[in-house]
């Protein structure tokens, strides 16, 4: 049961430098400037300039292969998905059709649904690096912290921390209550009925959530008794006082987010046309 | 507004069961690649048992968080109707009042009708329309999707959750399970 998950990669460089929060909020202006644009030119702009970050920060492609072979694949059927459901949509978006191969139906490739699926495809590749860039270079406690520097109440922000604390130790009981039901012959795979399989999910899931309640009532008595909650503030072990690298990469990124707004929206409308 | 110590705990705990009930928990369904997500079931229960502002943040911070440590990327569109669906949920909890331990059918029939309409606005209404605005994707394809995830959820909430919540409320000590000697 071996199920990969990303996790903190330890190395030195000016990436992992940063501090959480600066990584945070340059996280969440990439995600707009990528979600907010069509405009082909920008998105190129912002995929090879994810790329360089990502060399940069020397955490080598093998350590996130699993991830990357997910999303290929994930593309994948997303792209063919698109392209059964609506083969026509590039028509639609940019008013004018040209054919180089015909098709039954409606199913005539044309350019232009091309080049949409290609702008799909890219504002996925835009974010991606980045997205893993963030999980994998940020240490989970700081995580924390850096949300409630931007903002978000300290009480939410102890929580996303207790989840990340608590994931390993939730999985252990999981695993171990899944093998101790398995060995009294309760099947969860394809070889039981739908409906047993259903039932028997649930007599692994009862247990995994009873002694995770049980979990919630000591750790919130330990944490009444430590006096958590009683001040409107509180401060962090892990959080870390900005540099001059700080600034400037904040600086830098708010700027890439208003240019790429500012030449998406020049002409009035989200996507590149280049077919006029 | 301040959130109890408690719902703190149970916000936290209850994102990662939710994350490794959708990691190692599902449950491999008849139609071909689709899993049944026993993680809908949970979130339901505990937006039952602490509220809608615990059940709203379990199903984001529980969402967001798996979709980035598994897939690298969070799509959001979904992990709001997540929150949206615990919160609809959670709105149920003071009728329903699982801590007093009785839970009779009408009690049941009155999750199940929430949880469906709250899984339906959330899977055929809000999530195919987040996914148009902000990934501007074909509209029939993201109504199918939502369709589907939205009646495999149903369902599962529907079977598992109930046993979970009829599990739960049987841990409870019954409200009127004391009396006085006279």
């Amino acid at each position: 049961m071996a199920v990969e998950m990303l996790s903190y990669i330890e190395r030195n460089t000016p990436i992992h430098r940063l501090t959480g929060v600066t990584k945070l909020v340059c996280f969440i202006l990439w995600s707009f400037a990528a979600m907010l644009t069509y405009d082909t030119r920008i998105l190129l702009f912002l995929f090879v300039l994810g790329i360089a970050i990502f060399i940069v920060s020397k955490i080598k492609l093998r350590e996130i292969s699993f991830v990357l072979l997910f999303i290929l694949v994930f593309l994948l059927l997303n792209n063919a998905a698109i392209y059964l459901f609506s083969p026509q949509e590039g028509v639609k978006i940019y008013g004018s059709s040209t054919v180089i191969a015909d098709f039954f139906g409606r199913y005539n490739l044309t350019l232009e649904q091309i080049f949409y699926q290609f702008n799909i495809t890219l504002k996925y590749f835009t974010v991606i690096p980045v997205a893993l860039l963030f999980i994998v270079t940020t240490n989970p406690s700081e995580f924390a912290a850096s949300l409630n520097k931007i903002g978000v109440s300290y009480r939410i922000s102890y929580a996303v921390a207790l989840a990340l604390r608590y994931i390993p130790d939730v999985q252990r009981d999981y695993q171990s209550i899944a093998l101790s039901q398995q060995a009294r012959g309760i099947d969860m795979s394809k070889n039981e009925k739908l409906f047993k399989r259903l039932k028997n999910a649930a007599s692994i899931i009862i247990p995994l959530i009873l002694s995770s309640l049980d979990k919630i009532e000591t750790i919130s008595n330990a944490m009444e008794l430590r006096g958590f909650g009683k001040n409107n503030k509180r401060t962090w072990y892990s959080a870390r006082a900005f540099q001059t690298g700080d600034y400037l990469t904040l600086i830098v990124f708010t700027l890439i987010l208003i240019i790429s707004l500012v030449v998406t929206f020049y002409d009035g409308s989200r996507f590149y046309n280049p077919f006029v | 507004m301040k959130l109890s110590i408690k719902t703190i705990v149970a916000i936290g705990i209850g994102a990662a069961v939710f994350i490794i009930l959708a990691k190692f928990a599902a449950i491999p369904s008849p139609v071909p690649n689709t899993t049944i997500q026993t993680s809908y079931a949970f979130l339901a229960l505990m937006a039952i048992v602490f509220g809608p502002v615990a059940g709203a943040l379990i199903g984001f911070i529980g969402h967001a968080l798996n979709d980035a440590i598994s897939y690298g990327s969070v799509w959001w569109s979904w992990v709001v109707v997540s929150a949206l669906v615990g919160f609809l949920i959670g709105l149920a909890a003071k009728k329903i009042n699982i801590e007093s331990g009785k839970l009779g059918t009408n009690k049941i029939v009155t999750f199940n009708i929430v949880q469906v309409l709250a899984q339906g606005i959330g899977w055929f209404l809000v999530a195919p329309l987040l996914d148009i605005l902000i990934y501007a994707e074909p509209a029939n394809k993201v109504f199918v999707q939502g369709l589907f995830a939205g009646v495999s959820n149903m369902i599962t909430v529907g079977i598992i959750g109930t046993i979970l919540l009829v599990a739960y409320g049987k841990t409870r000590s019954q409200g009127n399970s004391l009396h006085r000697e006279m």
